[in-house]
């Protein structure tokens, strides 16, 4: 089993690297292999969550919102406004959470990094193998969104297809930054921050509950920076069907150059992480 | 032929050194490792071993000096180096939540080995550490010792050209280091090169064909546990215990006693001898009778704690 001797293998020197592509995907499939574990324990909770929020929210407050009049969101019921915006928030969600304690949880509790680390993985392998699963798990919680989305009829056009790549890229404009930051964290203290300041605030104001011309003058460039606010006005136009493209080229701009920071800054941060 | 098989030379370092900020790990040391043997770094808590062991692994690259794995730079080609390096960390880093055979097959794909021959090679491995009926169990509530074996196999699954164990049984009951030696023994008779770090002497004792004392980042020796027994130990040892009260007169009086090194601890008295009987009839005639006495052998603790003296550092 294990080899007399080895002498005659080819030499360690010059020899070809395997592609990054081939070290990424072969990161990815630790984390399929350990997300078989809790797949169904985490689908369900992706199609409860959109039924309890589209159903309290979208037809609860949604009747109440409606009986006043919907000038404001531009005429449509509550519900069709609604909904595409906790699409692209739940996206957020997923990123965050799959960025932040999975990834510190890599360095410190499973060790999962460091494991992989002595392989022929490097860190930026390893991190772009645990980024393309976070994206997976967004796409997986989109879609399941989608659907059940469509199933309370809250979408008003075709467009709303469109609304799906949308959302993901919200999710991963989050998951690639925040994963970059998580890697470098020592402590898990400013997890909680980052969700209690960070997370809670962007679903309240960016546009996701209300439409932010109710917001005072002053506060409305602020909610126009954030990255939520982008993402929640690309579903919301793809899926209301009122798509002004130049508007959203915009949107997919914003949140496309803070995911490709993200994607950037993580291959530095996890080498200079793991590789001391 | 086998001549020049022997003498192939795995790793090599010249005035390797490793620091981190002001502090300095590694502190330009030198060595060959060459393919078949079994290399032991020694050293207390702090001394470089685990820094030495990050940069022959290819995760830590060298703040200055040479470094040469397999023939290659550890820099410039760590990817290549790793897939012919097998990695046993100090703490284990199983994920406990997937089966034993799923930690392997985990690995394996590390490596881009293909489906079949990791299965191939895990059935082989678990029978080789012991693991085989566990093989479907999750890993969380194995043992310790159990655990470490796991650890073995895993760094088993690509054959690697080059095993890398740090602290392999540090944390493990008597019965489970016996077992993870009687493993790593039999590697070693398989040609499997070794490098290890240890501070169980008896470890390094059984295993290592070579080994260095390291202490602040240096060498404070080098040598087979035998060559390095007979130059800074000496055949017996002979350990004197006084009654409390006149512990301190007989220091000073086996102070001229022609021993080839006396130490004198807080409550022993340590004759450095080539016959211990004979030096304890002539004990018993110059100076106090002892409380206890006993004459053993010197040992590779004896020249650790000679090197690195007896201070505690953690």
């Amino acid at each position: 089993m294990i080899s007399e001797l080895t002498a005659d293998r080819p030499a360690v020197r010059g020899s070809p690297e395997p592609p990054a592509q081939a070290l990424i995907f072969r990161a990815f499939r630790c984390w399929l292999t350990v997300y078989r574990r809790t797949w169904r324990s985490s689908i369900w909770s992706s199609i409860l969550g959109p039924i309890c929020y589209l159903g309290a929210m979208g037809f609860g407050l949604g009747s109440l919102v409606d009986k006043h009049g919907t000038a404001s969101l531009g005429g449509v019921p509550y519900l069709a406004f609604l909904a595409p915006a906790i699409l692209a928030s739940s996206a957020m969600t997923t990123g965050m959470d799959e960025s932040t304690f999975p990834v510190y949880g890599s360095m410190k509790w499973n060790k999962i990094y460091i494991g992989a680390q002595a392989s022929p993985l490097r860190p930026a392998d390893i991190f772009r193998g645990h980024l393309l699963f976070m994206i997976m798990r967004i796409c997986l919680n989109v879609a399941i969104f989608m659907v059940v989305m469509c199933a309370f009829g809250a979408e008003r056009s075709a467009w709303v297809v469109l609304a799906i790549p949308a959302a993901v890229l919200t999710g991963a404009a989050f998951a690639a930054p925040l994963a970059a930051w998580s890697v470098t964290r020592k402590t898990e203290t400013s997890f909680n921050v980052v969700f209690r300041f960070g997370m809670i605030p962007l679903m309240l104001f960016s546009g996701t509950f209300f439409p932010l011309s109710q917001l005072p003058a002053w506060l409305r460039p602020l909610a126009y920076a954030t990255p939520l606010w982008h993402g929640v006005a690309l579903c919301r136009a793809f899926s209301l069907g009122q798509v002004n493209w130049l508007e959203a080229l915009g949107h997919v701009l914003y949140l496309a150059v803070l995911a490709g920071t993200g994607v950037w800054a993580g291959a530095r941060t996890y080498s200079r992480r793991l590789y001391v | 032929m086998s001549a020049s098989a022997q003498a192939e030379v795995l790793v090599r370092a010249r005035g390797l050194i490793k620091r981190f900020g002001s502090f300095t790990a590694v502190d330009g040391i030198d060595f060959d490792l060459y393919r078949g043997e079994a290399f032991g770094f020694l050293g207390p808590n702090g001394a470089g071993k685990s820094s030495t062991m990050r940069m022959i692994g290819c995760v830590s690259p060298p703040s200055g000096g040479e470094l040469t794995i397999l023939g290659a730079d550890p820099v410039k080609e760590g990817s290549a180096i790793r897939a012919r390096l097998g990695v046993v960390p100090q703490d284990d880093t199983l994920d406990v939540e997937l089966t034993v055979r799923e930690n392997l097959l985990v690995y394996g794909r590390y490596f881009g080995m293909p489906r079949k021959v990791i299965r191939e090679r895990t059935e082989q491995l678990l029978e080789f550490v012991q693991l085989e009926d566990r093989a479907k169990d999750k890993v969380e509530p194995l043992s310790g010792g159990m655990k470490r074996r796991l650890t073995i196999a895993r760094s088993l699954i690509n054959d690697p050209d080059i095993l890398i164990l740090d602290e392999p049984t540090t944390g493990l009951d008597p019965q489970a280091r016996h077992v993870v030696w009687d493993r790593l023994f039999r590697l070693k008779q398989r040609g499997v090169t070794l490098i290890l770090t240890t501070h169980y002497m008896d470890e390094a004792e059984q295993l290592c064909d070579r080994l260095v004392v390291m202490d602040h980042g240096r060498f404070a020796a080098e040598g087979s546990p035998r060559d390095l027994i007979a130059r800074y130990c000496s055949p017996e040892v002979l350990e004197l215990r006084f009654d409390p009260q006149l512990h301190d007169a007989a220091a000073e009086k086996l102070k001229d006693f022609s021993a080839e090194r006396t130490e004198v601890l807080a409550d022993r008295i340590l004759l450095y001898v080539p016959d211990g009987d004979a030096a304890l009839t002539e004990v018993r005639s110059q100076a106090f009778e002892p409380v206890t006495s006993l004459v053993r052998r010197g040992t590779l603790e004896d020249v650790f704690l000679h090197l690195t003296g007896r201070r505690l550092e953690d």
